[in-house]
């Protein structure tokens, strides 16, 4: 680990200050100190937001707002989170184990960056690490990689299982930064790589995600589903999130959003609008696979994602639909 | 004194001592003695030890496959806080030591010859400042002109005999499989793995004078002295190594390798004690890992399912110039019957880190395969797979007509069976649904070689009516501490809280070590034989014969009955021998194995192809059960590595520049908590003369030998995808499946 | 700020947090401190062997900084018992084999006492059908729980017999 200084923000002003001089957040440091330790991040400077009072649970309106220090934990076993956005604690539960989820915060989590082994390593080329440095894993080891909203610069998915519950619940990310504050749809928080991978998502230097807001809950069935290669404790293959009400036998209404298939957590409109107003069925769901996966393109080793993805919703739909 | 009986173990000792003695500890299932220590945190292992003025080393690994470190840029990392030596020295191994070894492995790492070779040590104050300085520290390399293949499956790889070996034939395999009434013939992979122990390896390096002694983590201490000493060029008497708790080692910890004799290199020229602890990517990327391997099984059988014919052949791959090759038929040589046979092995010499030892080497990978095979003959055939092995359970060895010492395969197909309910099996795939999951069982044999290791071991009946057994046989996990003192407690009558037992430090007798599945049996009966002699001058002292002589709770009776406590008879003087085993003709004029059965009901996700083990039981038959509680968890764990071979392991070497890309915990997916089901284990007890005097045989790999097999077998049944390619990820599983919305086909 | 001594509670005794920033609580608990009873497996938090409980939670002390835990009280494996006094838990691992190597014991059973108090404050986790039901301590759910501790050796199905020995005790009905 390169040497560094490390700060302690007594409040968020404190900490967006040392963020505007190029200071780097640290709240759980489950994946910063990983990363550090590995010297794929080298920060000189850190500030840690433990005592920034941001990890509250409180009702705003109708909805949640959720604290950017309020660990993963503390957040799926909220009472109110667990009774009214289920998807969300599911979600939740679904990633990493109790001690990373006793640590790992709502902003950290979000902010995770992408588990593909040629970032990780710094002897392997990575765009997303060390622009201009070319792909490895593109001819390489994919099988973990994304098939949808590639670019020639970067394959990486977000591994992250909260963000995707987020997404299908139209969550909205509140920040404050050099610019003042911003509220933030969950759907243009991440970032597809593009040209640029290395930046994961639309924060500014010096800008730092205070709460996470929930809308009112949908009273919908809500079903996270996450695909893996054992049983716990490893990152999704590929997880689908579900919400959706079923009036008269039809989906009356419905929001999905897909992890680690895209290079960002996925949500199409496109798929939604083939399921609303339907009754569920095989052949319905199978639609809706080929509009999510019209344009997924697999790299080799992660070719499997596609029919994959196309079975996990049919079950995850059939699961949400029944009765 | 003269033990009755040579070292040597060249007959059977039908004598059974330890069935005729009076303390019964032997064989029951007695909590670990260093338990309190284990669960307390109290244990000490390699890197705990407090040592004055210890300074901390990182390893620093190659970034190239092949070729020559030509610079080592030290200054720029001497210069940096903290810093206090790099380490660069032809004594450096490139390679760790092979299991049993005794001698230095491949040395002088300038040059490199696997991508993540170490190629020097960075040591510091501390820890980070070593790490630091490990990454920043620039190595500049010259490519190999005339490189090795990276890959085993290059067009123009070299393919060697697996050295130290030659193929068995009998009769003409071909003929056979023209003939008969039903053929296989099969292809199937498995891929590398790794031992992936809890602890890394750590060693502490400290000179006194011009002696070593080494905290370090290691499986066969007496081997691991011969190798570091030879690395340095020492004599052995001037090397010490210190290892009372090993946090497991499963094959990678056998023979010494890169920290431990870097440790040493620092501590010389530093002039202070050195601790090394391989990160856990260093661990996966410098150690040992298992071969993949590509096998060939063809089955020739008649018409009742007989087999005529048998080939196993199967491909392997290790670095030029290493004598392992994994000993993939090594079951197959003696497990069933077909007289018309080919079992080879081959190697491919290409790039890539050292292959060797990883838990049950040979039978964990040839076995798994067998098994399979097996199973889709069985289908063919239209019988049982239970019958199917039953109905090919040899005599003699085929071709090389051996007899066998013992055998429980039948019993343990029989009982495990029965207790797993394998008569509730559907005979045909997909016909059991549960909700969103295909379910199915499936069976496998399980068979595992015995042998014996020399080994010696120091008990000493003390004045005070205690025994201290002493030797540097290890504990890995496997039970030693506690079989070592049933096995003195048995043989002296004493309860077990007078035994105690000390081990892991070669100051003591040499034992065994831990490899093989024979530590137990080696050093055991070491232990047992100087038990004997112990006995022999007891019963000496009250004037009869030692097979006269009862003691039971410390007090010593003759046939006359008086009870004499061993105070009394000991008289103020300790009585210590040192006993000792041999392996003899017992090894070659039987053929001796543990065996078992395994059954496993598992769940293939219709939708997914995600697959669970529902539940499993294996039933095992391994001579004398020496600790019944050790015994079954040491089955258990087998069982679990089963899974992880069947389900979820597998290394990832990414054939363009020859780097493991799976190098970590997160990305090679052993079985979590999750993975494991109820898992239910069934011991038989018997006694096997020619296997050890202990009547007992080895154990300690058995539940890996076909385990992952069972599972294969009961994948097919559940949803008829037969995968011949492990780990049965769910991308090899999803294209075959049938329609998910379809219930029972 | 330079001559405050900040701390942090260990097993009850405060204890100086160190002055390198870079320190993880793992290294400063086995190298500072001498308990080397929590165990480094892995380093990145893939593993649980450095389990410890951080006010009464259970954290991976290897991914976290030490300085981070200024005020913090902190249980280790030393702190739950010692071989003379060992607490139930401990007792229910050794009767029941729930290790072979012990390398990942303590983290088990930091794991095992902090997911007691999770269950008894009504945490669900991934194997709870309804999350906002109260979990029951089913083996699916202590397996799920601990699936946060590896175990090389093979040990699991003998460690959650032990915890749910001791669940049981704990809860009789």
């Amino acid at each position: 680990m390169k040497a560094f200084t490390l700060d302690h923000a007594r409040s968020a002003e404190e900490a967006l200050a040392s963020l505007g001089q190029g200071h780097t957040a640290i709240a759980g440091g489950t994946n910063l100190v990983d990363l550090m330790k590995l010297q794929v991040a080298l920060p000189d400077r850190l500030v840690s937001l433990r005592r920034t009072g941001l990890d509250a649970i409180v009702p705003e309106g109708d909805g949640l707002r959720i604290g950017a220090l309020v660990t993963n934990a503390d957040c799926a076993a909220d009472m109110r989170v667990r009774q009214d956005w289920p998807l969300l604690s599911q979600a939740i539960l679904a990633g990493a184990s109790p001690q990373l989820r006793n640590r790992a915060t709502t902003g950290g989590n979000l902010c995770q960056r992408t588990r593909c082994g040629y970032f990780y390593d710094t002897t392997q080329a990575c765009n997303k690490r060390e622009a201009g440095t070319g792909c490895a894993a593109r001819e390489g080891f994919n099988r973990i990689h994304a098939v949808l909203g590639t670019s020639d610069a970067c394959i990486a998915t977000y591994p992250g299982d909260m963000a995707v519950a987020l997404l299908a619940l139209d969550a909205v990310v509140l920040t404050e930064g050099p610019f003042g504050p911003r509220q933030i749809p969950l759907a243009m928080f991440h970032r597809e790589p593009g040209d640029d991978p290395t930046r994961d998502n639309v924060l500014h230097p010096g800008e730092m995600i205070t709460a996470v807001k929930l809308p009112a809950p949908t009273g919908g069935r809500q079903v996270y589903r996450k695909v893996r290669d054992r049983a716990s404790y490893a990152f999704a293959l590929v997880s689908v999130a579900v919400d959706l009400s079923m009036e008269d036998g039809r989906i009356a209404r419905c929001a999905l959003a897909f992890g680690s298939l895209g290079t960002v957590p996925w949500r199409d409109p496109k798929v939604e609008a083939v399921l609303t107003g339907e009754a569920p069925s095989p052949a319905l769901f199978a639609e809706a696979a080929d509009v999510l996966l019209r344009d997924a393109r697999g790299f080799g080793a992660n070719d499997f994602k596609i029919p994959l993805a196309a079975r996990a919703l049919a079950a995850t739909l059939a699961q949400a639909t029944k009765g | 004194m003269h033990l009755p009986l040579s070292d040597m173990y060249n007959k059977p000792d039908e004598r059974n001592l330890l069935d005729h003695m009076h303390q019964g500890v032997i064989g029951k299932p007695l909590d670990r003695p260093e338990g309190p220590l284990k669960v307390s945190g109290s244990a000490t292992y390699s890197a705990e030890w407090r040592i004055d003025g210890c300074v901390d080393g990182v390893l620093v690994l190659a970034s190239i496959a092949q070729g020559k470190a030509t610079a080592v840029h030290q200054d720029e990392v001497l210069a940096r806080d903290g810093v206090l030596a790099v380490i660069v020295d032809p004594a450096m191994p490139r390679r760790s030591a092979q299991g049993m070894a005794t001698k230095a492995p491949k040395q002088d790492v300038a040059n490199v010859e696997y991508f993540g070779q170490p190629v020097a040590l960075v040591v510091a104050e501390r820890f980070e400042q070593a790490r630091d300085a490990a990454l920043a520290l620039r190595v500049d390399y010259a490519d190999a002109a005339d490189p090795v293949p990276l890959d085993p499956h290059a067009p123009g790889v070299k393919v060697e005999p697996a050295p130290d070996s030659k193929p068995t034939e009998g009769g003409d395999l071909n003929q056979a499989m023209r003939d008969a009434a039903h053929t296989l013939d099969v292809e199937y992979e498995t891929p590398g793995h790794a031992s992936a122990a809890m602890e890394p390896h750590a060693t502490i390096a400290q000179w006194q004078g011009d002696s070593l002694i080494l905290h370090a983590s290691y499986q066969m201490l007496a081997y691991n002295v011969k190798e570091i000493a030879d690395c340095l060029g020492l004599s052995t008497d001037k090397v010490r190594i210190i290892a009372p708790y090993v946090g497991g080692g499963f094959g990678s910890k056998l023979g010494i390798t890169h920290e431990a004799v870097s440790a040493a290199l620092a501590a010389r020229e530093l002039g202070r004690p050195v601790r090394v602890v391989m990160t856990r990517q260093h661990v996966f990327q410098t150690v040992m890992r298992r071969s993949e391997t590509l096998q060939r099984v063809r089955l020739a059988a008649d018409a009742a399912g007989r087999l005529i014919g048998l080939g196993h052949e199967a491909l392997v791959s290790n670095l030029p110039g290493e004598q392992f090759a994994e000993p993939v038929t090594q079951a197959t040589e003696f497990l069933y019957g077909g007289e018309n046979r080919l079992l080879k092995v081959e190697v491919a010499r290409i790039c890539r880190l050292t292959a060797g030892s990883v838990r049950a080497p040979g039978e964990a990978v040839g076995m798994q395969v067998l098994e399979a095979a097996m199973d889709e003959l069985a289908e063919k055939i239209g019988i049982d797979p239970v019958e199917l092995r039953k109905r090919n359970l040899p005599a003699k060895v085929p071709v090389k007509g051996t007899p066998y010492s013992s055998r429980m395969l039948v019993e343990a197909l029989e009982q495990g069976a029965q207790a797993f309910g394998w008569a509730a099996r559907k005979n045909r795939p997909c016909q059991t649904r549960e909700g969103d999951w295909w379910v199915g069982m499936g069976m496998a044999s399980a068979a595992r070689v015995n042998m014996m290791v020399p080994a010696k071991a120091r008990v000493t009946l003390k004045a005070d009516g205690t025994a201290l057994v002493e030797t540097d046989q290890t504990d890995i996990g496997t039970g030693t501490y506690a079989i070592l003192g049933q096995i003195a407690g048995e043989m002296l009558g004493l309860p077990i809280d007078r035994v105690t037992v000390k081990l892991g430090d070669t100051a003591l007798p040499p034992g065994a070590g831990s490899g093989g599945s024979f530590g137990a049996i080696s050093t055991g009966s070491a232990a047992m034989h100087a038990c004997e002699a112990i006995r022999e001058k007891l019963a000496r002292k009250l004037d009869c014969k030692a097979e006269d002589l009862a003691i039971q709770d410390g007090v010593a009776r003759s046939p006359e009955g008086h009870g004499r406590p061993l105070t009394d008879l000991l008289a103020g003087e300790d009585l210590a021998e040192t006993g000792s085993v041999k392996p003899g003709k017992t090894a070659k004029d039987f053929s001796q194995a543990s065996y078992g059965a395994f059954f496993a009901e598992v769940a293939v996700h219709a939708f997914t192809g995600e697959v669970r083990v529902r539940r499993m039981t294996g039933a095992f038959g391994f001579g004398r059960v020496l600790n019944a509680k050790t015994a079954r968890s040491q089955c258990l764990g087998g069982m679990v590595w089963g899974i992880g071979s069947a389900l979820t392991e597998e290394l990832v070497f990414d054939t363009r520049d020859g780097h493991l890309v799976n190098h970590d915990l997160a990305e090679y997916h052993v079985p979590v908590h999750a993975d494991v089901p109820a898992i239910e284990v069934i011991l038989l007890e018997e006694r096997d003369a020619a296997a050890s005097p202990l009547q007992a045989k080895g154990v300690g790999e058995l539940g890996i030998c076909g385990a992952a097999g069972a599972i294969a077998n009961a994948v097919y049944n559940a949803c008829g995808v037969r995968v011949r390619s492990f780990p049965l990820t769910l991308d090899k599983i999803i294209a075959d499946l049938p329609d998910p919305f379809a219930s029972a086909a | 700020m330079a001559t405050t001594l900040l701390t942090a509670q260990v097993n009850g005794t405060p204890q100086a947090l160190p002055q390198d920033p870079r320190r993880t609580l793992l290294d400063w608990l086995r190298d500072d401190l001498g308990l080397t009873g929590t165990k480094k497996g892995c380093d990145h938090g893939q593993c649980g062997a450095c389990t410890v409980l951080v006010e009464g939670r259970r954290i991976n002390s290897c991914l976290s900084l030490a300085a981070l835990h200024e005020g913090d009280a902190i249980e280790t494996i030393e702190g739950i018992g010692t071989p003379d006094a060992l607490a139930p838990l401990q007792r229910a691992f050794v009767a029941h084999d729930g290790f072979q190597c012990g390398y990942c014991t303590p983290g088990q059973i930091c794991s095992a006492k902090a997911l007691m108090a999770e269950l008894a404050e009504g945490w669900p986790s991934a194997a709870s059908v309804d999350v906002s039901a109260r979990p029951m301590p089913t083996p699916d759910e202590l397996r799920e729980r601990m699936s946060g501790n590896l175990c090389r050796c093979g040990a699991y199905s003998n460690i959650i017999a032990a915890l749910e020995e001791v669940i049981a005790a704990e809860n009789p009905v």
